[in-house]
């Protein structure tokens, strides 16, 4: 696997984050991503990343439960096995609401669950490079990839101009643990930028 | 981003000073001390009380349902009595995480995780009652619905007691699941405090990978707002079609239309009640009394109040529809068999009507839904209630029927019907202790998330805010980035 280099800037304060997330991104550098502790709404935006369709995944898996229910309830009791319950018609539809709305809520939920495991590539045993083990605690770690280009030492004076109170360089594996996201990450040029 | 406000009206959710690492701090730290002497004692006790369910179990597997003293007219009593008793305690931890995160409650984030697991280990136990019950417990799979070389004999889909293997079974999952989504981020805390290489790695298989990325967080945000929305429905439909059970049935007691919203409320209280039993221990064993607060509890008490009063209206529309339909055999079952103290049911419904609508009243003053003694004592004392609610509507309607040469003699358990009881509780508070050990009892990542609108310390420095004119407020806070 190839091998990359990126610098990590960390920052204690959403307040100085935004800002900082900002000029990094007008300078030109390629933010690979930033890493929090819990979810900070707006820095999606912040950072161009477009919506997430989990949900509409979501909607066509309740879809696939409720016709998964209905067709094989009708087919079941009207087709395969028509049996007399009390003289009532074969086809009644009031009666299997119930279970079609069930596998509509576990088809929808099961599979949303399973999407975002494969999307976010989250699995028992799966690791990834973690660039800091605060990320999960108290710190927002902002990742910026390198290229030949970039002079390393000068993106870090530039992070710590903008507010990161500690910086260092990795080397991480570049491997599937990247995602495909990084291609819908259009630089701040190009979009419209969200003013909160 | 949005604007970091919250009106100093508002109870903060998170008392004292803390910044984002002491909220990690004291809400990991459990998992990693030492378990005290307490938590051994009752752990034990759990399995023991577990051990002598599943004694209880083999014997009923091995000499059958006779063991239990279910006979005709009473072929549900103790065992389904328990079932709809767990699967109401069930409700509490999904109505928490899911309808209270559409209706924006931001006080659900201190006591969700908790409330979650409670459900997944009450649904368990519910899930024991109708399977044992079989009998024939090797010939449970015959509940799903898959081709087989009787025919293919299928189920029967127009079946109540089928909708509920859908409904417990879907519920279980989605329960499961929303909780295992919230848990990753927090078990990904815990594996990165890791002191010892076997805790890495426990916790890095647990934690799936997670590392906190913005993508993630916002699939995880939108995962959690799909599952609450279809949550929410699910939450109300699984009681409703355990209502259905009875509902649909010409039984008199059980034939009644309100059954559904009925039994939902009767879930919610119940579920609310075993919560708070389970939080006041938690908040003070585990010194989380800033994270779960009086305010927490007040606002779960006065959930307790407004649906245990639903439940009490039910109770006296069902008397009035027991006379105003004319119905002999209603009349009798409602009249008689339940509200007359002296038939021979007459205890239990008179138990039920204390513990559920008198004495949650209680709640109505202030000082008692924050005292956390009155808490405690009444989330009991409303579960005894709830149990008699479904012993009630079981027992006395299935007792004496429309026959009077078919009516029952007097039922009461026998030592292996209370001992399968006995042994759920001890399923459930050997997985709720361990739970409490291994797994962090509050959401971390969601108390971050309001901690600086709501807590204690963040709101004291904004104090001055509602003092200032909107525009300097606008030209302080909306910081373009």
């Amino acid at each position: 696997m190839a091998k990359k280099k990126f610098v990590v800037g960390c920052f204690d304060e959403e307040a100085v984050l935004f800002p900082a997330v900002k000029k990094v991104r007008t300078a030109g550098y390629k933010i690979h991503d930033v890493y929090t502790p819990f979810a900070v709404h707006g820095l999606d935006h912040a950072l161009g990343l477009r919506e997430t369709s989990l949900h509409t995944a979501g909607f066509i898996y309740g879809i696939t439960g409720t016709s998964t229910a209905l067709g094989s309830i009708s087919w079941i009791l009207v087709k395969d096995w028509p049996l007399n319950f009390g003289g009532k018609p074969n086809f009644s539809l009031p009666a299997w609401i119930p279970i079609t709305f069930e596998l509509t809520v576990l088809f929808a939920a099961v599979g949303m669950v399973l999407t975002f495991c494969y999307l976010c590539q989250l699995a028992p045993f799966v690791k990834k490079h973690h660039f800091h083990p605060r990320a999960t605690d108290d710190l927002f770690v902002m990742v910026i990839e390198c290229t030949e280009k970039t002079n390393v030492d000068d993106l870090q004076a530039f992070l710590s101009a903008a507010g990161a109170i500690e910086t260092d360089v990795q080397i991480a594996e570049e491997g599937w643990w990247l995602g495909t996201y990084d291609k819908d990450e259009t630089t701040f040029e190009n979009s419209n930028p969200v003013v909160a | 981003m949005h604007l970091k406000y919250e009106s100093q009206l508002r109870e903060p959710l998170v008392m004292g000073n803390k910044d984002f690492h002491q909220v990690t701090e004291d809400i990991v730290r459990p998992i990693e001390a030492k378990p005290s002497k307490l938590w051994y004692i009752g752990f034990y006790i759990a399995v023991a009380l577990l051990l002598f369910g599943v004694y209880s179990i083999y014997r009923d597997v091995t000499y059958g349902i006779g063991q239990w003293n279910l006979n005709k007219t009473i072929g549900w009593g103790w065992d389904i009595t328990n079932f709809v008793w767990w699967v109401g305690i069930g409700h509490a931890g999904t109505l928490i995480s899911a309808i209270l995160l559409l209706f924006r409650q931001g006080w659900r984030t201190g006591v969700n995780r908790a409330a979650e697991a409670m459900t997944i280990f009450a649904v368990m136990c519910a899930g024991q009652f109708p399977i044992w019950h079989m009998g024939r417990v090797w010939m449970a799979f015959f509940v799903l619905p898959y081709p087989n070389t009787r025919g293919p004999l299928w189920v029967n889909f127009n079946s109540p007691l089928l909708w509920d293997v859908f409904a417990i079974s879907t519920y279980f999952t989605v329960s499961l699941l929303f909780w295992y989504s919230g848990l990753i981020p927090d078990l990904a805390t815990v594996r990165d405090r890791a002191f010892t290489k076997l805790r890495k790695k426990l916790y890095g298989i647990a934690s799936f990978g997670w590392t906190g990325s913005t993508k993630h967080w916002q699939r995880h945000e939108s995962l959690s707002l799909v599952l609450a929305g279809l949550s929410t429905p699910l939450v109300l439909s699984v009681h409703t079609i355990v209502s259905f059970d009875f509902a649909t049935s010409v039984v008199p007691g059980w034939h009644t239309t309100i059954f559904p919203p009925y039994f939902v409320a009767g879930a919610i209280f119940s579920g609310f009640a075993m919560v708070q039993s389970l939080m006041v221990i938690i908040r003070k064993v585990f010194n989380m009394e800033d994270y779960i607060t009086l305010g927490h509890i007040e606002a779960m008490n006065k959930i307790i109040v407004l649906t245990g009063s639903i439940v009490g209206i039910a109770y006296l529309t069902e008397l009035f529809m027991g006379w105003y339909s004319q119905n002999k055999y209603e009349g009798y079952t409602f009249w008689y068999s339940r509200a007359y103290l002296f038939s021979p049911y007459g205890w239990s419904y008179w138990g039920m009507m204390a513990c559920n609508v008198l004495s949650p009243q209680i709640f109505w003053f202030r000082k008692m839904r924050r005292n956390v003694f009155v808490t405690f004592f009444m989330s009991v004392i409303v579960n005894i209630g709830m149990w008699f609610e479904r012993f009630v509507i079981i027992v006395t309607s299935l007792y004496r029927d429309y026959l009077p040469s078919s009516w029952s003699v007097y039922y009461s358990p026998t030592i292996w019907e209370i001992g399968f009881y006995l042994g759920t509780f001890g399923l459930f508070f050997t997985c709720f202790f361990l739970f409490a050990k291994y797994f962090p009892v509050i959401a971390v990542a969601e108390i971050k998330y309001v901690l600086k609108t709501s807590g204690e310390g963040f709101k004291n420095k904004m104090d001055k805010i509602e003092e200032q004119p909107l525009d300097s407020f606008i030209h302080d806070n909306a910081h373009a980035h």
